[in-house]
């Protein structure tokens, strides 16, 4: 049984009015911590390319056709699994409605695959709707590098793992394969709302 | 094989934890990269800690080696990167 | 029973804190009672773990102050943005509980066995504590290894045992470098390390010096790099990386 440590706490929530923004578990912070599992891709952007594979007409775009597809900026509130919430993060990009009626599908799932090798699986359901995009921009700057610039997955309503940095394109998928972190045991869906943090939850 | 970002640490900093999962003393064992056969003691892999958990790589090739997850108390401990741990 | 030894427990323990020393406005020295010691090398670390009333717990790793044979000591430098430090360097008191586990660490450490080659100790901030160590630890038992010390700090005021550092053993030579500000007179470097410092105090290849480099991720690889760049084996440059503390 651990002694308790005499006055010790987690680092505190701040105060504010945020009724019914915080999900459970969760306290706010104003920093934007940077979570890597691995190196800082650098794919310059003539080599890079966002690409919906599978189903019956996949597609690609290279940088240039991607930044000329209709984008919109987004302020959206962000939770992480690790227990920190960003409210009313500013973001822009292309909606995933825009690139899924690009293509033909009938798939109910995706695996998202980025530059470094991670991964991370998502009901197509989940990037319906206008609930997803692929962001570029990051407060009103080009997205940096160290938060998945040059582009990321943004996936508000999920946990933010699932908003994988670094995204080169979709996988159309029959089944749901969990992806990196969902291996190790983060849940399959991962709704901050029900605290689907783990395998179980 | 670029110099490591600010924030990455090395193997010295799961000494602790590599005690408790192994019973023994690690930062000296020398492990090989299964994907690109780099051979190095565990002290000078390259250590990633996003807080979801620990991710060990090469510092030759940045090849995954071992991944950490703790779950409810309990560690998943994957080896599969390392084609040898001795 | 005769012959046997008394093993100490590589996992959690409950340990007491004794005296604590202010050595710098934001770095404190603690000492620990820990029951189950085994004793520990130079260079070696534990690793600190709290809980809080809700049941969170928090863990740390910091480098052992102390050489084998002293009562263990932790240094421990406050980040503003942190959760573990500013606890460990203004709210704890002697008497408080806090659990350990250790010593931790079989590769950044040294022993007089290693040889009579010159050390070369490179830190970087609080880089110095498994140093000063080794410092210790090579001064308790005698030992005439030559040895350097190159220190970067951010200024003097941040400097780390200063007193001590300022009348080191025989055959030791401490050379600081002052990165943002520096003393009216000050005649020492006055500028991050770079290969031509490195140079200038480096043990030249030839007398087969082994060199230990702790402190930020950045500073590691820089002068890792640098030292390699002489011609120093990897395998002759030890490292421990602290990740991004205590950045110039």
């Amino acid at each position: 049984m651990s002694p308790i440590s005499r006055g010790f706490h987690r680092r505190r929530q701040e105060a504010g009015d945020t009724a019914g923004r915080v999900p459970p578990g969760q306290y706010l912070t104003s920093d934007f911590p940077v979570l890597s599992a691995g190196p800082t891709p650098h794919t310059p952007l003539p080599n890079w390319t966002f690409s919906v594979e599978g189903g019956s007409s996949p597609a690609s775009w290279t940088w240039q056709e991607f930044q000329a597809l209709p984008h919109e900026t987004v302020t959206v509130d962000i939770h992480c699994v690790t227990r920190w919430s960003k409210l009313d993060t500013s973001w822009t990009g292309v909606s995933l409605d825009v690139l899924l009626d690009a293509v033909s599908y009938d798939a109910p799932y995706v695996l998202a695959f980025c530059d470094g090798g991670y991964t991370t699986n998502l009901p197509v359901a989940d990037l319906r709707g206008g609930k997803a995009w692929v962001a570029y921009g990051y407060d009103g700057n080009p997205l940096p590098a160290e938060h998945g610039g040059p582009a990321r997955l943004l996936v508000p309503h999920l946990y933010f793992w699932k908003s994988a940095k670094w995204v080169r394109g979709l996988r159309l998928r029959e089944t749901d394969e969990p992806g990196f972190w969902e291996m190790y045991g983060y849940h399959m869906y991962g709704d901050p709302w029900r605290e689907q943090r783990y395998a179980g939850d | 094989m670029e110099a490591l970002e600010e924030g990455v640490v090395d193997g010295n900093a799961i000494g602790g934890l590599l005690i408790e999962l192994f019973g023994t003393e690690m930062t000296t064992a020398v492990g090989t990269c299964a994907a690109c056969g780099a051979v190095r003691q565990v002290a000078e892999m390259a250590v990633y800690r996003p807080m979801l958990g620990t991710v060990v790589r090469c510092r030759s090739c940045d090849a995954v080696l071992m991944v950490f997850v703790e779950v409810r108390g309990v560690t998943c401990v994957d080896l599969s990167g390392l084609a040898q741990l001795a | 029973m005769a012959g046997t030894a008394v093993r100490g427990r590589l996992t959690w323990q409950t340990a007491t804190v004794g005296a604590v020393v202010d050595e710098t406005p934001a770095v404190r020295t603690l000492s620990l009672e820990v029951p189950d010691w085994a004793g520990h090398r130079a260079g070696q670390h534990l690793d600190i773990r709290l809980t809080a009333d809700d049941g969170y717990r928090a863990e740390r790793s910091y480098s052992i102050a102390s050489a084998p044979g002293e009562p263990v000591a932790i240094t421990v430098e406050r980040l503003d943005d942190g959760e573990v430090s500013p606890y460990l360097t203004q709210d704890v008191r002697p008497g408080d509980e806090i659990e350990v586990r250790g010593p931790i660490g079989g590769y950044f450490v040294w022993d007089p066995a290693d040889g009579a080659a010159p050390l070369l100790l490179l830190a970087g901030g609080s880089g110095v504590v498994p140093l000063r160590a080794i410092l210790r630890h090579r001064a308790r038992v005698g030992s005439s290894v030559p040895v350097r010390l190159l220190y970067s700090a951010r200024s003097w005021g941040e400097v780390i045992y200063r007193s001590e550092l300022g009348s080191p053993a025989d055959g030791v030579e401490v050379i600081y470098t002052l990165t943002r500000q520096q003393p009216p007179g000050w005649t020492g470097y006055a500028r991050r390390t770079d290969p031509a410092m490195i140079a200038e105090v480096a043990w030249p290849v030839a007398q087969a010096p082994l060199a230990y480099v702790c402190g930020p991720t950045n500073f590691v690889e820089a002068v890792a790099s640098d030292l390699v760049g002489l011609g120093y084996p990897p395998q002759r440059v030890k490292t421990e990386r602290f990740g991004a503390t205590g950045t110039p």
